[in-house]
């Protein structure tokens, strides 16, 4: 009952704005999700915690001046403190501040990529089977199962002992390597989710109404289906960019994600777990860090799925 | 069917609070609603008064955004607060304000009291209960009747809307109905209680005609029996003319027009209630202009000054761009809020 | 005048209904079965029938939105199921659509320049490059929208306004047949007059053929020249305006007909109103021989057996054809008639109400 009464009152109060049109200024749903944006404060935390990490990803000597992998074995485990490294020193004697700071670019790089190639593969996969149905859907939904049914870590393990690392593998084949094996297990979720939101625009009216202009499917899908359908999968892959970074690290952590030399937050999580009880400094940098870019682009998507829920409006 | 229903009524005795003096069942008085939203204040309604009295049809007529279901919605005390705000008026059923008095006391009223039927029954009805077992549970819930007493009801009172093979049918799920046995399940539900007050929103907007006029004529049969007052809120000016008493125009949320069915459809005291019968497709026209209202109807967060239907009114001067009209009688029973209202109705 | 632009010959469209494990066929929604009728040119024929009739389905045949089982539409000498690539895309000019729902039948993301100017992308020879912004304003401006909303958002507009925009879009490429899938029915009454009247200008200027499909019988009234009536897939009566409302001889016309409320209290008692039993029966499984036979009073054996055709049928005037084995006509009140001898029911029927200008009766409805 109270259901009912809910979609009536927005009939009736949502039939009202439109009655007629005062503002001159054109208000696209893109814009009016941006209004709604640019007043949420978690929005802004989060915007501001990504652009120092992405900032510490790409220009590391702005936040140090050490080198990470100068490691001076005297002084290993040296406590943090405000005039010696902040972060105090780890086991083998590395600035562990200027490790955590270089290690946010291996994240932030596995992240974005494996981000992007989830959502090239997932979306333009889900927009075939959802767009054209049959045989096609039958196909792409049985290949997302299959894929759905392995573990990631499962996968993980066994793809990185077929192509393992060693000291010589350049840094970015490293990162390309786990960035692979994230997209491949990382897909089927946005394929799947494209290919419900797709099933959901594709009924509307305006699509028909292309469809009866004589437009091409391309067409259809790229003016029409696509901008449409994105919202969704654009919420989830920024939460999902979090998550990747977080999987990252497990990988790592378990010696089959990143290796050194190559530094990474994982890495350094993996190598506390030696001195826990001496050293938990060598633990509580790195894991700190890990936990604010996870959490700070899972707000981001949760924000973004705020302003563009309109029945959060 | 007439001893059937008499033997039933006696079973529901009249626990009822509620007096009804002179026949007076509900009074409307200067009723506003607001929603807050983000982008301002939509001034739902602005100063609704009616009266309803004992077995008495009064339709209210509007348009979309016109305030005719939120004024229903406030009645009946289901309406989302916030966004809704209630700034001012009274809604007395029986004498006692609905609005003031403490929530666990108005829920009470709900059901026995004043319930309501819904446009849309699909939603209204809880898919994964049997339809039998949601009307029980008015029984068990309201008069504390055990399981198999209240479903026995329930098999009467599906029996009293006209549902075919009732007995066997309890048991079945909404979906396993059409849309116009669903309507009339949720009939059943609303006046299992026997309540004096029973608003209808729409409740033939989503059938088809044939249906509809099935689901109207049940309505009508079970107002008469029980001498409910009914509140009918629709756009359909077809439906009013074959059931309503009483009619309240509204626009923007205020009623602009007030009067017996009969005399407002004769002759019509408000340029809007003029131009919506005129509006109607007719056989004389056939092959003319329709004599549509121009313009639209007006954004509630910005209601014109003065008379908020001026801007598409071909009665409007000065006066109605500036000063509100007030719901005044212009002759015997017959209430209109337009500066003009004399012209309207002799003109 | 009278030279059809569109024939539909034995249009038949089933749907399949899949069941079980293995998604096989278990059965078909007949949703249209057997519909032929022509569309001449210049005139509007309307499409009535309930939810489940196939209406909505016809339309969407006649734009080849769906392919149909079988059948065949002609659409000035070609045959339009049988057209592919280059030629449909030519063909779909002249047939255009306009939707019911004014709320999805615009995309959210796109200004209305965008949309009423997609047709002219598709079709780039239509109107150069350089003239399409022109060509979208005065569409807009035809269609009686202020030209310079031209970057608006569709959600800026209201209902009414949204379907004007709807028609724009049908009638940029200058169509020959305009199909109206209940055009007017999601809008308010005040907002349907001004709606029907600019289909009814655009038919005038531009000499456009409509389909005007809709469940609401006045408004079809109002701006049809012949109508039809589908029940349950078929088409149950076909003919001139003022046969089909006037002297109807289908049992299913004349229900339907007197089903519809009419906006004149004084009327109440005195019409004779056929409330039909039961619902529509489900279109996946329906009734044998006439499909109208479950709920009709005149059903006798033969009904239950024998399909009844679409024939000429004597309706007391003249003929027209209807799909009933016992078609005759039967009196019906008209929709809204304010000739004299109403005024006269009407005085009986209201003996002793108040009745203070009883010289004014009528006059509400009469004067426009």
């Amino acid at each position: 009952m109270t259901e009912a009464s809910t979609i009536a009152v927005s009939a009736e109060t949502g039939a009202a704005p439109g009655g007629d049109v005062q503002q001159d200024k054109p208000r696209s749903l893109a814009s009016d999700a941006w209004r709604q944006l640019k007043k949420n404060p978690i929005f802004w935390v989060s915007v501001i915690l990504i652009a120092l990490f992405v900032l510490m990803a790409v220009v590391p000597q702005l936040f140090t001046s050490t080198d990470p992998n100068e490691a001076i074995l005297q002084q290993a485990r040296e406590r943090p403190s405000l005039d010696g490294p902040w972060f105090g020193r780890d086991i083998q004697g590395y600035d562990i501040y200027a490790r955590t700071i270089h290690g946010a670019r291996a994240s932030i790089l596995v992240g974005v990529f494996a981000t992007l190639s989830t959502l090239i593969i997932g979306t333009a996969l889900g927009i075939i089977a959802g767009f054209y149905g049959g045989w096609i859907d039958a196909i792409v939904s049985r290949l997302t199962d299959i894929f759905f049914a392995i573990p990631l870590l499962l996968g993980g393990i066994l793809f990185m002992s077929v192509m393992p690392n060693d000291q010589n593998t350049p840094y970015l084949v490293v990162v390309g390597k786990v960035v692979v094996v994230l997209a491949i297990f990382g897909w089927p979720g946005i394929a799947r989710l494209m290919r419900s939101s797709v099933l959901q625009v594709k009924p509307n009216d305006y699509v028909q109404a292309a469809r009866a202009l004589g437009a091409s499917p391309w067409r259809i899908i790229r003016s029409h289906v696509l901008p449409n359908a994105m919202a969704p999968v654009i919420v989830v892959s920024t939460i999902n960019l979090g998550v990747y970074i977080a999987v990252e690290a497990t990988l790592s952590f378990l010696g089959i994600g990143l290796t050194p030399p190559a530094v990474s937050w994982g890495v350094a999580i993996s190598d506390a777990l030696v001195g826990i009880r001496t050293t938990p400094h060598m633990l509580l940098f790195p894991s700190l860090f890990l936990s604010l870019a996870v959490l700070a682009f899972i707000m981001l998507g949760d924000a973004i799925r705020d302003a563009f829920d309109p029945k959060s409006r | 069917m007439t001893t059937d229903t008499q033997t039933r009524k006696s079973e529901t005795p009249a626990t009822s609070q509620y007096k009804p003096v002179d026949g007076l069942l509900l009074e409307v008085e200067d009723l506003r609603v607001e929603f807050h939203t983000e982008d301002g204040v939509a001034k739902a309604i602005n100063g609704v008064n009616f009266d309803l009295h004992e077995g008495e049809t009064l339709a209210i007529l509007g348009e979309s955004g016109s305030g005719k279901s939120v004024t229903a919605q406030a009645i009946m005390g289901i309406l989302d607060m916030p966004p809704a705000v209630i700034p001012g008026g009274q809604i007395r059923y029986c004498g006692q304000d609905l609005l003031t008095m403490p929530e666990e006391q108005r829920r009470k009223t709900r059901g026995p009291e004043i319930s309501m039927v819904f446009q849309d029954a699909l939603s209204s009805l809880n898919p994964v209960f049997p339809v039998g077992w949601q009307i029980a549970e008015m029984f068990r819930k309201h008069r504390g009747m055990n399981k198999s007493d209240s479903l026995e009801r329930a098999v009467k009172l599906m029996q009293r809307v006209q549902i075919p093979a009732a007995k066997e049918r309890v048991k079945a799920y909404p979906h396993q109905f059409s849309g116009g046995m669903r309507q009339r399940i949720m009939i059943a539900m609303a006046i299992a209680l026997d309540p004096a007050v029973l608003i209808a929103d729409e409740p033939t907007t989503a059938l088809d005609v044939t249906v509809q006029a099935q689901i109207m004529s049940l309505l009508q049969e079970l107002q008469e029996e029980r001498q409910m007052g009914l509140i009918l809120i629709t756009h359909d000016l077809g439906v009013v003319a074959d059931v309503a008493d009483k009619i309240a125009v509204m626009y923007a949320g205020r009623i602009v027009e007030r009067a017996d069915v009969f005399d407002l459809y004769r002759q019509p005291a408000h340029p809007y209630t003029k131009g919506l019968l005129e509006s109607i497709p007719r056989l004389d026209q056939k092959g003319q202009q329709l004599a549509a209202i121009g313009g639209l109807p007006p954004n509630l967060m910005r209601i014109p000054a003065g008379c908020a239907f001026n801007p598409r009114c071909r009665y409007a001067q000065d006066i109605c761009r500036e000063e509100r009209p007030e719901l005044l009688t212009v002759a015997p029973g017959r209430e209109s809020a337009c500066h003009f209202a004399e012209e309207v109705l002799h003109g | 005048m009278a030279e059809p632009i569109l024939t539909a010959t034995d249009l038949v469209k089933h749907y399949p209904i899949k069941g079980g494990v293995l998604r096989r066929t278990v059965g078909h929604v007949k949703a249209v079965d057997g519909v032929s009728f022509e569309l001449l040119k210049g005139e509007t024929l309307g499409i009535v029938g309930e939810s489940g009739c196939g209406k909505s389905t016809l339309g969407r045949l006649l734009m080849r939105l769906e392919e149909p089982t079988s059948g065949s539409v002609v659409f000035d000498g070609i045959d339009m199921y049988s057209q592919r690539g280059r030629a449909m895309r030519k063909l779909r000019r002249d047939i255009q659509i306009v939707f019911q729902d004014p709320y999805t039948s615009l995309n959210p993301r796109k200004t209305v320049g965008d949309i009423i100017g997609e047709p002219f992308d598709i079709h780039p020879d239509v109107v150069p490059k350089n003239g399409r912004r022109k060509a979208v304003q005065d569409l807009l401006d035809m269609v009686g929208l202020n030209p310079e909303h031209i970057n608006r958002y569709p959600h800026q507009f209201s209902g009414g306004q949204r379907q004007r925009i709807g028609i724009a879009r049908g009638i940029a490429l200058n169509p020959k047949v305009l199909i109206c899938d209940e055009p007017v029915s999601a809008l308010d009454v005040s907002v349907q007059a001004q709606v029907v009247n600019l289909m009814e200008k655009l038919q005038d200027e531009l000499g456009l053929s409509y389909i005007f499909i809709a469940h609401d019988l006045s408004v079809v009234r109002h701006i049809s020249d012949r109508v039809g009536v589908m029940y349950l897939g078929k088409m149950a009566e076909l003919g001139e305006e003022d046969e089909i409302y006037g002297r109807p001889t289908h049992p299913y016309t004349q229900a339907l007909l007197s089903a519809v409320p009419v906006p004149d209290p004084t009327l109440r008692d005195k019409k004779e109103q056929i409330v039909l039993k039961g619902d529509v029966p489900s279109p996946a499984n329906p009734p044998s021989g006439c499909r109208f036979h479950t709920r009709c009073w005149k059903a006798q054996d033969k009904c239950k057996t024998d399909v009844p055709l679409l024939e000429l049928r004597p309706d007391g005037v003249g003929e027209h054809p209807s799909a009933c084995h016992f078609a005759s006509p039967r009196e019906v009140i008209e929709t809204v008639d304010v000739s004299d001898q109403e005024v006269v029911f009407k005085a009986e029927v209201r003996d002793q109400a108040s009745f203070e200008q009883p010289q004014r009766v009528g006059e509400g409805t009469q004067e426009s």
